[in-house]
This record gives structure tokens, C-alpha cells and sequence, in this order.
């Protein structure tokens, strides 16, 4: 490199917690001026090392220099005094103040509010024209969009003066035209000299964005090399430490009857507002429908509905016979004894009781089925750990031990213990919500596997996924949802993301060529609806 | 990462709470001038050093037992059963009505009878509250703690105007008949040539607060039930998506949880008092909340709980009567033990917790990732 002093230099940063060496040796070198990725599985020790290049944990070994000059970090306040600013995955804003109003929390100038507003009103507009980073100051959080309050992050951490910004997983809420805005402000920034560290999972964005990449496993850098000079395969064999399929392979898919028929469903939530507004869709035998769409769409209030925790109107089939949706038979325990298995978004929240044991966790759901009770009174606990015992060995667990907490397993071994639960149990339909949600590689790969050879055994599935790649390499058909509704279907092969993308932020004429400035527009209306739901 | 072994959670933990408790009770003595290793000898010697103070040690157990095993079970579905006391009065009223109006040929029926009855008076007063949690989304916590009062209020009704005999001026019912009167220990386990127990109210409902506790465990972690309970316990969300409904759990472990703080009434009314006084539960319901958190919810500990909580309760009433100490500063020094054991649980647990991570087994080697085949 050219420039001998860099933005930021970590040297031989380690850090243990507990048993867990979660940074071990860690030494990178990012440039001023540049777009430097960081890239690993989840556990991997990313979000612990920019943990402690923003002061929030104390390193027990290793330096940081910015610009060449050794610096302490013992808090944040003395990371923004260094010049670094952090953008993280969960947005630390206020959401019923005003965007002028969070800029300036914690950076007032003086004890009267009115001075500090009108500093920040004029600094805002400076930087609004510098980055080309408008907002509305006087909007309140709460009403504007997703990446409306990412923006409102990354002004925050400017106007504090930050050289160095730090995104953390910035794109996982974000629709694929909201990330290409947020990659535009990025290289805008970039331009004018702001050094900028994406951490991400995403290959497809580092490929896209970054100058060079570091790639983190184990809490180990294994590699940092030119983005220019490698590929996401290589990335990927870096990341997991072995050769992976990062595509799905299956064979066409075999279409049967159509097991699940869905007429006319409505949610009305507990607000009022209406968060499935007349849905309509089939599923065949054998077939995989994708259900794609920005979080918070409706699609895991379809899910819920479906697996009976959420009253609906409307009429659903399950092989051609009603389910009830309203009634006493509307609840998981109905639904599964009509063979519906639901695979669901949050594993720790719903799919596991994280304090239960491997085993108990294995009749959950299921825990009046006859195999796992000995009469009405007792379970048998036994035969529960028993069967616990070979679908672990099954689905490849680790580590397999049906006496361990769910909550001691790593996220993609919980997943497998609910994939497993469910798939296992040969369900006519299966839900699946985010099945590879903070998943490792190699877990990924499985768990794909099993979606498809439920399918290819005649099984209906529903896939629910934020994540496009996912959807498309797995659906047989894709459905597109926005604001509860179905904009469209597609097959995956007569469709692309960017298509698709048009589809998820509510635009449906996605014949005709679409100007940035017409896509600002759907999506600023579309920020309109999605903020009454907040 | 957690690393610490169950025996020290268990045991440890609340031993060096209670060391903690007895220093404090200690520099208090000290600070009112008496000798803090008397004031010791006198408790120990008042609470097990002998039959009859065993006797009164494992009376006030029993109802520690049911007391806390009711609040232990509500604790497994995270519902916090601050009514025991309230429940437990009732149950005693339903103890009171059958050993009075219903005759009996035998006490082994008059106590099966009075078990159901109580445990029916208990869980109907618990299942208010738990109506209200469930379909009204009334915290368990409020609600509970004012059917204490309505409860006590409802007492003092029914005994100064309904169930007081006439003619005597105290508050209270007539005496049941003899053949309601349980077995105390005195009966139970005195041979021709040596009485034990004489005079302790100590009886035959231990056993049934011992059977309690292995019920409560079966109960627990043996059946659907339990397993229902605690998954709603631990995840309401999580429950949902399993099926279980909330409305049913809530109210089932509420009947549960009131049942067996109705229990209470065979040992204080029907087998100590053998009629029933006003505040017969005498804060037992208060000290079931810091039995359960002593005994982390689980019977076996309620059990070693409860016997400690009978230990100072009778230890104390030695103290109050043999020492110059006030009646007062016992209450005090009880005061400390539920501050330690209880409420004060995570300040000795977090730095016991962080030693043994320090100087426990050395990090597990990491599992390689071998490529699934």
C-alpha cells in the first residue's frame, strides 16, 4: 500500500470471556479512504473486536493505533473523541423524538436545549449537502423508514466528527434498492475521505463494496486480502474452513395436488391496523413457494396464522378440507395434528424453550403425542431422550448430548434441533421462517438440503426468508409481499433480484425502466404505511 | 459461560448467605449488648436440642413446606403468588366448616376430607386473581396481595358474626370435635417408657407436607402438565407457538399454587389449634415467597428451606423468652436471613459464580469442524 500510516491499526488484539477466547491475536490494518470489510460466520468474533475498537469491552492483550498514533480506548466517549462512530445492526435511536433531536442526544453544548438544535439544524444541512444525506429534521423517528434511521445513524456519528465509521451488519433490514442507496452514501463518503469498516455476512456486498476484506473464524483473522483479487467462493472456504456449496442443488420439482389453499386471509392486529390485507395463494405436493418481502410485511403474521397462534379471517384448505381459524381448534397443537409443521422465525423465542435440555426440547410442540406419554398423567422421558438421541445424530448436532441447554448450542445447532423436530415428523406442510437466521455455512448448507428432500418427497413447504439468495435458489415459485399483500408471483428462473426488489418495496409495473428518483418515491410512501405501523 | 457446579449452586451459595445473615444478626446482638454466641447456643439448643423442640421446629416446617411449595409451583409458570397468605386463610376456613359440621367415625377421613376441603377454599381464593391475570391481563402481583387483605377482612366477618359460638367473646370457632383432632408427634412416636414431643404442636400433617413435596416434584418434571408449566414459564412466545394456552396454564398453576397454600390449615387449624382462631396463619404465607426463593423453586429445597425457616422461627421464640432480647430484634434478625437468602441471592452467587470460572477446568479444546459428509 502506498499510504504507510494507516486509519486504523490493530495489533495482536486478544479477548477471552470466560473459557471463550473470543479474539485471539488479532492484528488489521485499514487504510484511511477506503472500504475495508470484515467477514465471517456468526460467533466468529466480529462484533467482539469492533466491540472493543469502540471502547464497549477492554482488550486483554494488543494496541490500537488511529493514524499512527497508540490510543486508549476505555469507553465510547473516548472512541468519538478518536474520531469513530458506529452504526450498529439494532438502531440505538429514540424513536418518538424528532431526527434533530436524536443527533443531538448526548451531544448538547450547554444545559439549555435551544442553542444546541439550531447548531445541529445548521450542521445537519452542511453535511445533508456535503454527503448528499437529506433528511427531514423535524420527522419523527417512529414515521420514517428503516433506512431513513440508518441514515439518521450515520449522521449522528458525522456530526459527533467521526473519520472512522463502523457499520454493523447495516443491510439486513434494508430492501435491495434501500442498500444500493446506503452503498451509494457510502462510496459518497469514501470519497471525501471517511474511512469506513463494514462488517457482514454477505458476500454478494463485499464483493460489491469493499477494497479489501478480512476474513474472521473462530475468533481468528485467517486472511485479509484485495477484494479485486478474490471470489465469494474463496471467501466462503476462508470463512468455514472448507469447500462449501453455496448454491442449492435439486432436481425439478414433481407437482402434486394442491395440499394448502389460501382464500381471502385478513389479520387485524391488536392496534387495528390490518397486517394481512386479503391474501391469496396455493402450495402443491412437492413444491417449495418462496415468500419474499422486507421484514415486517405481514409475512410472520401469515406464519403465525397458519401455525394457529394468530386469529385470521378468511378460508384456508389444508388438502382440501377448512382449518378452523377462529374457533376452538385454532391453536399449534390442532394445527399439528392436521400435519402442519412450522419451522418458526425466532427459534429462541418460539421455537425452543433456550432453558430447556436438548431432549425436552425435542416433544415440544409434540408433547401429547402417544409416543412420548406414558398415560395421561406422566411423560416418558426416556423415549423422549431416546428419540432427542438419533435425530441429533440424524441432523449432525453438536455437540450431540440431548442433556445439554438449548441455549448452551450454538445458533445453527438450535436451528437444527427445531428443523429436525419438525422435519421429522413427515408434516403434509411445513412452515419455515428464516430457516438460515444467524446460521453458520456449513448449517446452511444442511438445512437446505433437508427443505428440498421434504419437498422431493411429496411435502408442501412454505419458506418465508428476508434473505433473496435463499429464496431464489430454493423456491420452486416466489411470492412477493408488501405491506399485506401478494404484489406477485414468479418463477425463479424467469425473475432476478432486481425485479424482485421492485416487488418487495410495493412497485409492481416492474416492466418499464425505473429512474432512482421514481423508486425514492414508492419507497418515501412506502415509509408512510410502514410508519403508522409502528 | 456459566461453569459452575450444581453443588455450589445448591448448597454453597445459600450457606455463605446465611454465614452472611448470621454476621450481620451477630454485630446487631453485639450493638444491643448481648453475646451473639449465647444468643446462637440458645436458638440451637431451643430448636432441636431437644423432642419437644423439634416438635415446634417441624410445626412451623410444615406450614413453611406447603406454604412455599404453593409458591414454588406458581413460580415455575413466572406467576408470582403473593396471596399464599390470603389462600391459606381460606383454606383453614374450609378446614374449619368440615371438621365442624361434618361428623367423622376416624381422623384418618376427617384429614383426607379436610386436605380436599382446604386445598378446594385455597385454589377458589387463588383462582380470582388468576381469572383476572389471565383474561384481564390484573398482575397476578396486585391482585394477590389484595385478596390478602379481602381475605382477612372476610375472616374477621365470618368468625366475630357467623361462626363464633355465643357466648364467648373471642373471636374464634368452638373447638372441633375429638374425632377431627389429628395424631400429634407426641402420640405418634412416645413409647411406655419415654414421651417425645410432649406438648410440641408438631403432627401427623408433616408427613403430609413431606408427600407434598414429592408430589410437587412428580408434578413438575415427571408429567405433560408440568412440562406445560414450566415451558410457559420460561417463554410465553415460545408457548404459543407450541399450542399450550396461556389462559389455561395460568389458571391451572394458580389452582395448583392455592391449593397447597389451603393445605397449611391441617397443620395449623386442624392439627395444632383444633379450631380456627383469627390471623391463624400468622405471616406463613410471607415466608412460603422466601422459602421458594431459598429453595430455587424446586421441593426438595423448599423442604431444607422450611426446616431452616422452623429452626429460626423456633429458635427465635427461645431467644425472645430466655434472653433479655426483644421480641423485635428477633424479627429482625429473620428479617436478615430472608434479605440474604432471599432478595439478596445474586450478590453472593455473581462473585462465587465469577471464582469459579476463574480457577475452574481449563477451556474446553474446540471442536474441530470436520466437513459433513
Amino acid at each position: 500500500m502506498a499510504d504507510p500510516v494507516a486509519a486504523i491499526e490493530l495489533k495482536g488484539i486478544s479477548k477471552a470471556f470466560g473459557p471463550v477466547q473470543a479474539n485471539k491475536d488479532i492484528s488489521i490494518r485499514v487504510m484511511p479512504g477506503t472500504i475495508h470489510g470484515i467477514i465471517g460466520e456468526n460467533g466468529a468474533g466480529k462484533s467482539t473486536l469492533m466491540s472493543i475498537l469502540y471502547g464497549f469491552y477492554k482488550a486483554d492483550e494488543g494496541e490500537i493505533f488511529i493514524n499512527g498514533k497508540r490510543t486508549e480506548i476505555p469507553d465510547s466517549q473516548a472512541a468519538i473523541g478518536a474520531g469513530i462512530g458506529m452504526v450498529f445492526q439494532h438502531f440505538k435511536l429514540v424513536e418518538n423524538f424528532t431526527v434533530l433531536e436524536n443527533i443531538v442526544l448526548g451531544a448538547e453544548d450547554s444545559a439549555m436545549l435551544r442553542p444546541s438544535l439550531a447548531r445541529a439544524r445548521r450542521e445537519l444541512k452542511a453535511l445533508a449537502d456535503e454527503y448528499e444525506l437529506s433528511v427531514d429534521p423535524d420527522a419523527v423517528i417512529q414515521e420514517i423508514g428503516v433506512g431513513m434511521q440508518q441514515r439518521v445513524e450515520i449522521l449522528k456519528a458525522l456530526y459527533r466528527g467521526c473519520d472512522i465509521l463502523i457499520l454493523d451488519e447495516p443491510t439486513g433490514v434494508l430492501t435491495p434498492a434501500e442498500a444500493d442507496q446506503l452503498f451509494r452514501i457510502l462510496n459518497r463518503l469514501k470519497d471525501e475521505g471517511k474511512t469506513i469498516i463494514l462488517i457482514t455476512h454477505k458476500l454478494r456486498e463485499i464483493m460489491d463494496i469493499t477494497e479489501r476484506v478480512s476474513v474472521m473464524r473462530r475468533g481468528e483473522m485467517v486472511a485479509t486480502v484485495s477484494t479485486a483479487e478474490t471470489s465469494p467462493p474463496e471467501l466462503a472456504e476462508l470463512m468455514v474452513g472448507r469447500k462449501v456449496l453455496l448454491r442449492v442443488e435439486k432436481k425439478p420439482a414433481k407437482l402434486g395436488d394442491k395440499t394448502l389453499e389460501v382464500r381471502g386471509l385478513r389479520v387485524v392486529d391488536d392496534q387495528g391496523v390490518e397486517r394481512l390485507r386479503g391474501i391469496d395463494f396455493d402450495i402443491r405436493a412437492g413444491e417449495i413457494l418462496g415468500l419474499a418481502g422486507v421484514a415486517g410485511n405481514g409475512q410472520s403474521e401469515l406464519l403465525e396464522v397458519l401455525g394457529g397462534y394468530r386469529i385470521a379471517t378468511g378460508e384456508v384448505l389444508l388438502n382440501g378440507k377448512p382449518i378452523d381459524l377462529t374457533g376452538s381448534r385454532s391453536d399449534g397443537q390442532s394445527r399439528r395434528a392436521r400435519g402442519i409443521a412450522h419451522v418458526p422465525e425466532d427459534r429462541q423465542a418460539e421455537g425452543l424453550i433456550m432453558d430447556y435440555t436438548a431432549w425436552e426440547n425435542t416433544a415440544f410442540g409434540y408433547h401429547h403425542d402417544h409416543k412420548y406419554q406414558a398415560n395421561a398423567l406422566f411423560m416418558k422421558n426416556a423415549a423422549i431422550r431416546a428419540d432427542c438421541e438419533a435425530k441429533m445424530k440424524k441432523f449432525d448436532v453438536r455437540p450431540p448430548d440431548p442433556m445439554l441447554l438449548a441455549k448452551n448450542f450454538s445458533g445453527g445447532n438450535q436451528q437444527k434441533i427445531v428443523v429436525a423436530r419438525e422435519i421429522e415428523r413427515d408434516p403434509d406442510l411445513l412452515l419455515v421462517g428464516q430457516p438460515t437466521r444467524g446460521v453458520d455455512i456449513g448449517a446452511i448448507e444442511f438445512i437446505h438440503q433437508q427443505i428440498v428432500a421434504l419437498r422431493d418427497r411429496g411435502k408442501a413447504i412454505l419458506l418465508v426468508s428476508v434473505e433473496l439468495d435463499e429464496i431464489m435458489s430454493l423456491s420452486d415459485r416466489i411470492a412477493v409481499m408488501f405491506d399485506g399483500k401478494i404484489m406477485g408471483e414468479r418463477k425463479p428462473g424467469e425473475t432476478d433480484a432486481r425485479e424482485l426488489g421492485l416487488l418487495m418495496a410495493g412497485i409492481t409495473d416492474t416492466t418499464l425502466p425505473h429512474s432512482a428518483a421514481e423508486v425514492e418515491a414508492q419507497l418515501a410512501e412506502r415509509h408512510g404505511a410502514a410508519g403508522k405501523e409502528v | 459461560m456459566n461453569r459452575m457446579p450444581t453443588w455450589a449452586d445448591v448448597i454453597l451459595v445459600p450457606l455463605v448467605s446465611l454465614l452472611l445473615a448470621a454476621f450481620f444478626s451477630a454485630i446487631v446482638l453485639l450493638a444491643i449488648g448481648e453475646n451473639p454466641w449465647e444468643a446462637l447456643k440458645l436458638m440451637v439448643e431451643g430448636s432441636v436440642g431437644s423432642t419437644y423442640a423439634w416438635g415446634y421446629t417441624l410445626y412451623y416446617a410444615t406450614n413453611f413446606i406447603f406454604t412455599g411449595l404453593a409458591v414454588a409451583v406458581a413460580n415455575h409458570a413466572k406467576l408470582f403468588n403473593i396471596g399464599a397468605e390470603g389462600q391459606a386463610q381460606l383454606g383453614g376456613l374450609g378446614v374449619a366448616l368440615v371438621c365442624l359440621f361434618l361428623p367423622f367415625p376416624h381422623w384418618s377421613i376427617a384429614l383426607i376430607v379436610a386436605i380436599c376441603a382446604g386445598a378446594l377454599f385455597g385454589a377458589a381464593w387463588a383462582a380470582i386473581p388468576a381469572f383476572l391475570q389471565a383474561k384481564r391481563g390484573s398482575h397476578i402481583v396486585i391482585t394477590t396481595i389484595m385478596f390478602n387483605f379481602i381475605a382477612n377482612a372476610l375472616l374477621v366477618y365470618l368468625l366475630v358474626n357467623v361462626l363464633k359460638p355465643s357466648g364467648t367473646m373471642e373471636p374464634a370457632t368452638a373447638s372441633f370435635p375429638d374425632a377431627a383432632h389429628l395424631p400429634s408427634f407426641n402420640a405418634m412416636f412416645s413409647s411406655e417408657e419415654t414421651v417425645r414431643f410432649r406438648g410440641a404442636p408438631a403432627n401427623v400433617s408433616f408427613f403430609v407436607a413431606v408427600a407434598a413435596c414429592i408430589g410437587v416434584w412428580a408434578l413438575i418434571w415427571r408429567t405433560r402438565l408440568g412440562y406445560q408449566l414450566r415451558a410457559f414459564g420460561h417463554s410465553e412466545s415460545a408457548a404459543r407457538y407450541a399450542g399450550i394456552s396461556p389462559t389455561k396454564i395460568i389458571m391451572v398453576a394458580m389452582l395448583i399454587s392455592g391449593g397447597l397454600a389451603g393445605c397449611m390449615a391441617i397443620n395449623n387449624v386442624m392439627g395444632e389449634a383444633e379450631r380456627l382462631v383469627l390471623n391463624s396463619v400468622e405471616g406463613a404465607g410471607f415466608i412460603g415467597i422466601a422459602v421458594a426463593l431459598m429453595g430455587r423453586s424446586h421441593p426438595f429445597g423448599v423442604f431444607l428451606a422450611a426446616l431452616l425457616f422452623g429452626f429460626l422461627y423456633q429458635g427465635g421464640a427461645e431467644l425472645a423468652l430466655w434472653a433479655s432480647i426483644p421480641r423485635e430484634m428477633i424479627v429482625v434478625i429473620q428479617a436478615l436471613v430472608i434479605l440474604f437468602t432471599g432478595a439478596l441471592d445474586n450478590m453472593v452467587r455473581a462473585p462465587i459464580e465469577r471464582i469459579f470460572n476463574r480457577v475452574g477446568r481449563p477451556p474446553k479444546p474446540e471442536r474441530k469442524l470436520e466437513p459433513a459428509e
